[in-house]
């Protein structure tokens, strides 16, 4: 290559030479060479070796295997209280007409449990809501909200996005409004251990940026939930939507149709076996969509919540890739192909063919 | 097609004509034939140039209008028009075939009709329209130059038609009539102009056009599922980019026109010349050119410099031709001129039209008529050169010159691959319809199955429960049908990206980044013309790597078209053969002895000859003894019967070792039409015979240092039919000879053959004949002899008379030059070598290695080019040839079924037969003896016709029986055989017959074809070829013009097939898949989120990230890797030539690699979406965090399956790709940063989660594994060639490559 390169440029060289103007040189349409131009950059051409291909296997192998023992740990120690109540808390005279029960605002939602605490829970145990079956995600729900109109007050009129629950009917604007904070969750839970409540704090619950910044300090809920159908809660309008941390939660919208929402924090450990009463009032409409409502009592570690699925997955793809790098080392051994031989062209192989 | 006009303008132009001169019948013919011609834009500039000679032949019979059988024949002629026109019509689809047919058609018809011997010229004429520009020319001129008598031209420049021109008086000519000012413009845009015309000519892409559909239908209040902004963003990005370019391309045109406008010539302006601007120049004025300036637009030549009005120019611009041409003033102007009168007059011209070979009008100039005709005029584009002044008057200005009518751009031609492409993307449009399918389906069920609780649900809502006006109103609720139906249009709008429209767009990019590479390529710089390999056009670089046929012509492309002398026959003794095995210094020795022999001259040729030092000897002898004095006509014959114009050039260096002889050394450059006739001349003076000087009248030759002067009396020029040419020149001694030079088989009908003596010379110099031929040699034979004073008498009268006749000229000429072509003495033959190019036999082996089957396509004769088949290594000693040249349908269809059933054992009867038809039908140029065959013609062995199928066959087949063949149902004969053949070789075609064996394989076959060449008559077959590649040659650039690919040399073929088309077509293929890949996993991605959100086309990526993901996120490492990855180098392609193959097999880009990428997607978006809907199950996941972790996931898996991919990392491809990801980053991170958004700070929070990146990593290992595992069980088991050659590539060259191969998708 070096050396025809040599031969060509110096070929054209003695062609300027014998032109013996300059000029006719720089009018010359010969390329100017380059390694960019002629392709010949430096480059590393990576091909697919055993070793390599052995080597990535084992690698990933070896990477994956410690990760998945690890996050099976994390999520073996984490305590998860599951608790479905959207049934049970039915009064047994409503059980056929769960609609009109959760629709009447009159009858009695209180409805108190008690869970018994498997393992040692250490703080902070999360409070969590659980809703199945309820398409926090579906097109018309997700865009009906208006950020402006949470951000500030200024812009406290801007409900163009919100409809069907943008104003009042004379035409002042809900704040906030859209769908969302419409359908804002509004079952409550208290907790009580030993007959002692447990302190559901609400601090910190919500991002931090969104309360900062998201939610306007200055704006105050206004018209809200004062249409003909209620959809769930009602807000404080004394005060400001930064505070409002369940409606900040609640505007999250999530992403699956099942999904769990954080509804506090227990800053206190919760001891093996303890008996933890749950006084639940329960407003929210779930019925008449079939949703389940779950209360979630759960500790938490890096790696979240509690889900093996990570652990298991890192565990499988890691021992799958131990395997195959096993059986390529054994294809090697066995039946090796010379790389870059050129008795393996399909043509050196069969003569006869084209 | 632009031509269509001129044609209907031309066909009108005649009909209105006829009306004037002539009998309705005719009229009534060529109306109907207007009729029978409705798809009229069909027409190629061949068929234009066939009418225009069409009716330059009626031309002259409406002169004769006096004969009375005129009627009938003109009739016949349409009539016969008519039905060809029939004929084609019915098989319209095949015009080029047609066309192709024509011509011998319409001879059969009037040859059968029995009509005279001028129908059979007309024909002859419609022939050599279609073949060869350079010879019409030449007819124009002989036919028209001279004419006298002006009854049809007056007739028609009578009419309103009529471009009236009043010399020197420009406001007059301007006055009535609008005509363009002389200011070009190429431009296709003005600033006002641009964004609407940029915007409507980008629209006429089917692209945008969805684009624009999409992104309208977003508009719509139901249906936005982007925001209005940014669904329009994608279009106007690509609108932006395209008008920028196209902006750029246009301020550059409009920088050149600017240039050209304002260059300055001389116009006369009140007595006197004064410099003016170009653009200011108008029609009807007066302008001065001075020596090797540029004519700045179209003129009649009123005077020239010369005395007797001749004006040499150039037209390299306008034809390619290199060589100068000649053009008259009128005598009549050209004194006026000379005496210094200024000259008034009118002249009628024809409307402005694109044929610059055709030129009508007339002058009227002190009250006389004057005819002017093609050789009057000069054009724009063209140099004036040799001549000191010329003055002209502008007739046509700007735009309406020719040269700019006639600048339009060839047809483009679309990739094959990209057909395969459009095949694809049906299915993925197929696939999205079924994805909307699904969607819409699914939220009809859904509605269908809580239409009760609608009104209910938190999270959908159809009626307004407000207590005011709008209570009970519903809110973007149509009924379920409807929203089902708008359900599917939403979808739409969200798997718009399936489409991978932007695709288009980006392999234009890769194109062009491949043809800068093309271009730039050093090994396709060819530094003896200067020129660098040409893309002219950036929509077929992949079909480089996929080229199954190999068209190609043979002289200037397998050839230099560089004519040497070679060998000579003088008086039946060869010479020559000495010079060709000489060693240097024999060389030196006979360069000194001429260099001796002729010290007395004072010139040197550009080119320095070789000579025969016998022969040398010879010609320095005194003048006495038969063989010297044939030797001195012989080279007197070579010199003087042509018709070059010598080019005298002061040099002002001379060699060293000459310098201190002459001073005043002057250089002779020969410039003529036909490069054989330039090597003749510069042969005869390298052996003392230069030619000096040549005017109309008399030519000065130098004879061995003495300049002799002699009088031509006339000239016959070479005609198709007579194959010779001849001249009448009068000796210093008075005495007057007759010197013919001219192919082999019309010569030795005409020699004397009463004299013994004679008999042994022509039996010698035939036999020198078949060796030359043998050895590739062009041959020419030459004769001479004197004329008495009676014959001379005779001819001149007959002479005069032909030459001024305005009827039936050429066949008059014709038959006087049979007066004297006759009885002549054979002096002896020439042999000219047509060189071959540098590496063409090396090239074309290495083809045909890579499986390319090479196929020849010349003009030449069948010797000729056999001769050159084996000098190129096309065709081998081993190999059977199976000659087919039949003169009949059924001698055709019997000789390609007895070489079918036998392969060759019945030829030799056959060929005995065309022998002898070749005899009586003389259509050869150069033919040879029938009975002295090449030593090395076919050798068949009866017994050997198992080897069918065997590599070691050649078909050689005449342009005759392609006629045959191409006409009739024999098409698939031939091509079963063509194509079972290893070699095929088609002699003596036209230039539309090759596009028809083109066309042949093209139709039968799914393979690319590829045709090379280098003269105008190959045009027709670069533009039916797949892929047409010019050769800037010798012969001019029309080749190049309708070329897609343009180099320098043959050789550079295979670098541009092996190397740069195998490049391209791997990338491209790689490229095209990769991009389907790209956009179905994120639309796939996208569709099993959608099922999880009751079928509303919710994303859960923003709709900014959505919208990049195919512009900014992803597109980049595809373009360069598009452009920059390569599989092997050079070196290793050139050195496999089978590694080609992969090309034509498709194994890059075909059905079940489509398939493989497609099912490959589908795991790939499952496990996008379902490993995160693992992780997050029942978490407080929200749908921003989730569509971050998607946007993250999906562009780092797409770009971490590129680069498993990629082959060749460069500095370029690390950027494009790992800055991809990171731009990628950088952009959810902005995106995330702004407050308004409900995405707000997202980003931030996920960075902190460990979980969030052991998603993505798992969701990258998991995806790819399968891929990857594929990847290596395939290279282990089953590896490609290509493969094992990179292997080899890559391990021979550094063993070091372990340390530098990068990590892949396992971190």
């Amino acid at each position: 290559m070096n050396t025809k390169g040599a031969t060509t440029s110096s070929a054209g060289g003695t062609d300027g030479a014998s032109d013996s103007s300059s000029a006719a040189k720089r009018n010359s349409k010969k390329p100017k060479y380059s390694r960019f131009t002629q392709q010949e950059l430096p480059a590393c051409k990576p091909i697919l070796t055993p070793g390599w291909v052995i080597t990535t296997f084992i690698f990933v192998g070896v990477i994956f295997i410690p990760i998945g023992l690890a996050s099976l740990f994390a999520s073996e120690r984490v305590v998860e209280i599951v608790y479905r109540y959207d049934e049970g808390c039915i009064p047994t005279n409503y059980s056929d007409q769960k609609l009109a029960y959760i629709q009447n605002s009159t009858t009695n939602k209180t409805c108190t449990r008690s869970l018994i605490v498997p393992k040692q829970m250490k703080r902070p145990v999360y409070v969590y809501y659980q809703l199945d079956n309820f398409y926090q995600n579906h097109r018309r729900y997700v865009k009906s909200r208006s950020d402006k109109q949470l951000r500030s007050r200024a812009s406290e009129s801007d409900t163009s996005t919100c409809d069907p629950e943008g104003t009042t009917p004379d035409n002042s604007p809900i704040v906030p409004c859209g769908l969302i904070a419409w359908s804002l969750f509004n079952d409550t839970y208290g907790f009580l251990v030993n007959n002692k409540t447990l302190k559901v704090s609400k601090r910190n619950i919500a991002w931090k940026s969104d309360q900062e910044h998201k939610f306007g300090s200055d704006v105050y809920p206004k018209n809200f939930q004062s249409g003909g159908l209620i959809g769930g809660a009602k807000l404080n309008a004394s005060i400001p939507l930064s505070e409002q941390a369940d409606l900040i939660v609640w505007m999250r919208t999530a992403a699956f149709p099942t999904f769990r929402k954080l509804y506090g924090k227990i800053e206190k450990d919760l001891e093996a076996n303890e008996n933890v009463t749950v006084v639940i009032q329960n407003n929210y409409n779930t019925y008449s969509f079939g949703g389940k409502k779950k209360l979630v009592l759960s500790t938490t570690s890096w790696i979240g919540g509690k889900n093996d699925f990570l652990g298991v997955a890192y565990l499988t793809v890691g021992g799958l890739c131990l395997f195959l790098a096993i059986s390529f080392i054994l294809v090697y051994v066995v039946k090796p192909r010379p790389l870059g031989d050129p008795s393996f062209l399909s043509w050196n192989r069969n003569p006869s063919g084209v | 097609m632009t031509s269509g006009e001129p044609l209907l303008s031309s066909s009108s132009r005649a009909s209105n004509l006829s009306s004037v001169v002539h009998p309705p019948p005719l009229t009534l013919n060529i109306g109907s034939f207007n009729c029978l011609c409705p798809n009229a834009s069909f027409s190629s500039s061949v068929f234009d140039d066939a009418q225009h000679n069409f009716f330059d032949l009626n031309d002259e019979d409406f002169v004769s209008v006096r004969d009375s059988s005129f009627c009938k024949r003109s009739l016949e002629r349409s009539a016969s028009l008519v039905t060809t026109k029939e004929f084609h019509s019915a098989d319209s689809q095949f015009f080029q075939q047609f066309l192709l047919e024509c011509p011998v058609q319409e001879r059969k018809r009037m040859v059968s009709w029995g009509g005279a011997m001028e129908l059979h010229n007309s024909s002859a004429t419609f022939e050599i329209s279609g073949a060869s520009t350079r010879v019409q020319e030449k007819l124009n001129k002989s036919q028209r130059s001279h004419r006298k008598s002006h009854q049809f031209e007056d007739n028609l420049l009578h009419e309103e038609n009529a471009r009236l021109i009043y010399i020197s008086d420009p406001k007059r000519t301007n006055d009535k009539y609008e005509f363009t000012g002389n200011e070009i413009r190429t431009s296709k845009y003005t600033l006002i102009t641009f964004l609407p015309k940029n915007l409507f000519i980008q629209f006429h892409r089917v692209a945008y056009l969805y684009f624009l559909a999409i992104a309208a239908l977003n508009q719509l209040p139901p249906l936005a599922v982007f925001g209005r902004t940014v669904s329009l963003f994608p279009l106007l990005f690509v609108l932006c980019v395209t008008a920028v370019k196209d902006g750029y391309e246009d301020w550059r045109r409009h920088r050149s026109d600017r240039k050209e406008n304002n260059r300055e010539a001389l116009v006369l302006h009140s007595g006197q010349f004064q410099l003016k601007k170009w653009k200011k120049i108008q029609a009807g004025e007066v302008v001065k050119i001075c020596a090797d300036e540029a004519i700045p637009c179209d003129m009649v030549l009123l005077g020239t410099s010369d005395p007797s009005g001749i004006a040499y120019i150039q037209t390299m611009n306008l034809d390619g031709e290199s060589n100068l041409k000649t053009r008259y003033a009128r005598q009549e102007t050209t004194s006026a001129v000379l005496e210094g009168d200024s000259i008034l007059g009118l002249i009628r011209c024809e409307q402005p039209n694109r044929n610059i070979y055709e030129f009508t009008a007339n002058m009227e100039f002190k009250g006389q008529k004057i005819s002017l005709s093609q050789s009057n005029i000069i054009l724009r584009g063209c140099q004036l050169k040799n001549t000191e002044w010329v003055i002209g008057v502008v007739v046509y200005a700007g735009q309406e010159t020719k040269a700019m009518l006639n600048s339009a751009e060839s047809p483009s031609k679309r990739s094959r691959l990209e057909g395969y492409m459009n095949r694809e993307t049906l299915w993925l449009s197929i696939f999205l319809l079924g994805m909307c399918l699904v969607v819409a389906i699914g939220m009809g069920l859904w509605l269908e199955r809580h239409k009760d609780q609608l009104d209910t649900l938190a999270y959908y809502r159809k009626i307004y429960f407000t207590n005011g006006r709008d209570n009970g109103k519903t809110y973007k609720y149509y009924g379920i049908a409807m929203e089902t139906f708008f359900s599917f249009l939403s979808s739409i709008i969200v798997f718009q990206i399936m489409i991978p429209i932007s695709l288009y767009i980006t392999m234009e990019l890769v194109r062009l980044g491949q043809s800068y590479f093309m271009i730039g390529d050093k090994h396709m710089y060819d530094s003896s013309t200067d020129s660098r390999f040409q893309c002219r056009s950036l929509n077929i670089n992949e079909d480089l790597g996929q080229i199954r046929y190999v068209f190609s012509d043979k002289t200037g492309t397998l050839t230099e078209n560089k004519m040497e002398f070679q060998r000579a026959s003088v008086y039946g003794k060869s010479y020559g053969s000495s010079v060709l095995m000489a060693d240097p210094l024999q060389e030196s020795n006979i360069a000194e002895a001429t260099a001796a022999a002729v010290g007395g001259r004072k010139w040197k040729l550009k080119s320095e000859i070789a000579v025969d030092s016998e022969l040398m000897s010879l010609l320095h002898r005194d003048l006495v003894g038969d063989e010297r004095i044939a030797a001195h006509e012989f080279f007197l014959t070579l010199a003087a019967c042509n018709t070059v114009i010598p080019i005298l050039t002061h040099s002002p260096s001379s060699c060293c070792t000459e310098s201190q002889r002459h001073e005043d050394v002057e250089a002779i450059d020969y410039q003529g039409e036909s490069p054989d006739e330039q090597a003749l001349v510069s042969a005869a003076s390298a052996y003392g015979y230069t030619l000096f000087e040549r005017t109309s009248g008399h030519i000065v030759i130098d004879v061995n240092g003495e300049k002799q002067r002699f009088d031509v009396l006339g000239l016959h020029e070479f005609d198709s039919v007579r194959k010779r040419m001849s001249v009448v020149i009068r000796y210093p001694d008075n005495a007057v000879k007759v010197l013919v030079k001219g192919a082999d088989t019309s010569m030795f009908s005409i020699l004397a053959k009463d004299i013994e003596r004679d008999d042994h010379t022509r039996h010698a110099t035939q036999a020198h004949l078949t060796e030359y031929s043998s050895q590739g040699l062009r041959t020419l034979v030459v004769a001479a002899r004197d004329l008495t004073d009676a014959e001379l008498e005779e001819w001149q009268c007959k002479y005069e008379d032909a030459s001024t006749s305005l009827t039936d000229r050429s066949l008059k000429l014709r038959q006087t030059a049979a007066l004297i072509e006759c009885n002549l003495n054979l002096l002896g033959a020439t042999g000219i070598e047509d060189k071959l190019q540098v590496g063409v036999p090396e090239t074309i082996e290495s083809l045909r290695q890579a499986g390319i089957k090479v196929w020849v396509l010349t003009g030449d004769k069948q010797e000729t080019a056999i001769s050159i088949g084996l000098s190129c290594k096309l065709l081998t000693a081993d190999m059977q040839q199976i000659i087919i040249n039949g003169n009949s349908e059924d001698e055709c269809r019997n000789l390609l079924a007895d070489a079918k059933a036998k392969y060759g054992v019945k030829s030799l009867n056959c060929r005995n037969q065309n022998l002898e038809w070749k005899k009586n039908d003389e259509i050869d140029y150069l033919e040879i003896p029938a009975d002295k065959k090449p030593s090395n013609l076919p050798q068949w062995h009866a017994g050997k016709d198992e080897g069918m199928m065997s590599p070691s066959l050649a078909l050689i087949i005449d342009g005759n029986s392609l006629v045959y063949i191409l006409e009739k149902d024999l098409e698939s004969e031939l091509f079963n055989l063509a194509t079972s053949c290893r070699v095929v070789l088609c002699c003596r075609v036209a230039p539309l017959q090759k596009a028809g064996i083109v066309d042949l394989i093209k139709c039968r076959t799914d393979d690319m074809t590829l045709a090379i060449g280098d003269g105008a008559n190959d045009v027709s077959m670069i533009q039916m070829a797949d892929v047409g590649v010019g050769i800037c040659g010798q012969e001019g650039r029309q080749a190049v013009m309708a070329s897609d690919f343009a180099m320098g040399q043959f050789r550079f073929l295979e670098r541009l097939l092996l190397v740069h088309g195998h490049w391209n077509y791997q990338r491209v293929g790689y490229l095209v898949l990769y991009n389907f890949y790209r956009n179905a996993v994120f639309v796939l991605m996208l569709f099993w989120y959608i099922l999880c959100t009751a079928f509303s086309a919710t994303s859960a990526l923003t709709d900014w990230s959505s919208v990049f993901y195919s512009v900014i996120y992803t597109s980049v490492p595809t373009i360069v890797v598009g452009i920059l990855d390569k599989d092997l180098s050079h070196k290793t392609l050139i050195q496999y030539p089978k590694l080609y193959g992969a090309g034509y097999r498709h194994e890059s880009y075909n059905m079940q690699l489509f398939w493989m990428t497609m099912i490959d997607t589908l795991w790939q978006s499952l496990v996008l979406f379902y490993i995160p809907l693992y992780t997050y199950k029942e978490s407080s996941i929200d749908i921003w965090s989730m569509g971050s972790l998607w946007t993250i996931a999906v562009v780092v898996l797409v770009n971490i399956h590129l680069a498993m991919d990629i082959q060749r990392w460069v500095l370029i491809t690390h950027i494009a790709v790992w800055g991809s990801i990171i731009i990628t980053c950088a952009c959810m991170v902005v995106l995330d940063s702004i407050p308004i958004f409900p995405n707000y700070w997202t980003i931030y929070h996920l960075a902190k989660s460990p979980t969030y990146w052991l998603t993505i990593l798992l969701i990258i290992i998991v995806a790819l594994l399968p891929r990857f595992l594929i990847k290596v069980i395939h290279q282990i088991f089953w590896p490609s060639d290509i493969q094992i050659a990179r292997e080899a590539d890559i391990l021979r060259k550094r063993p070091d490559y372990l340390g530098l191969k990068p990590d892949r998708g396992s971190s």
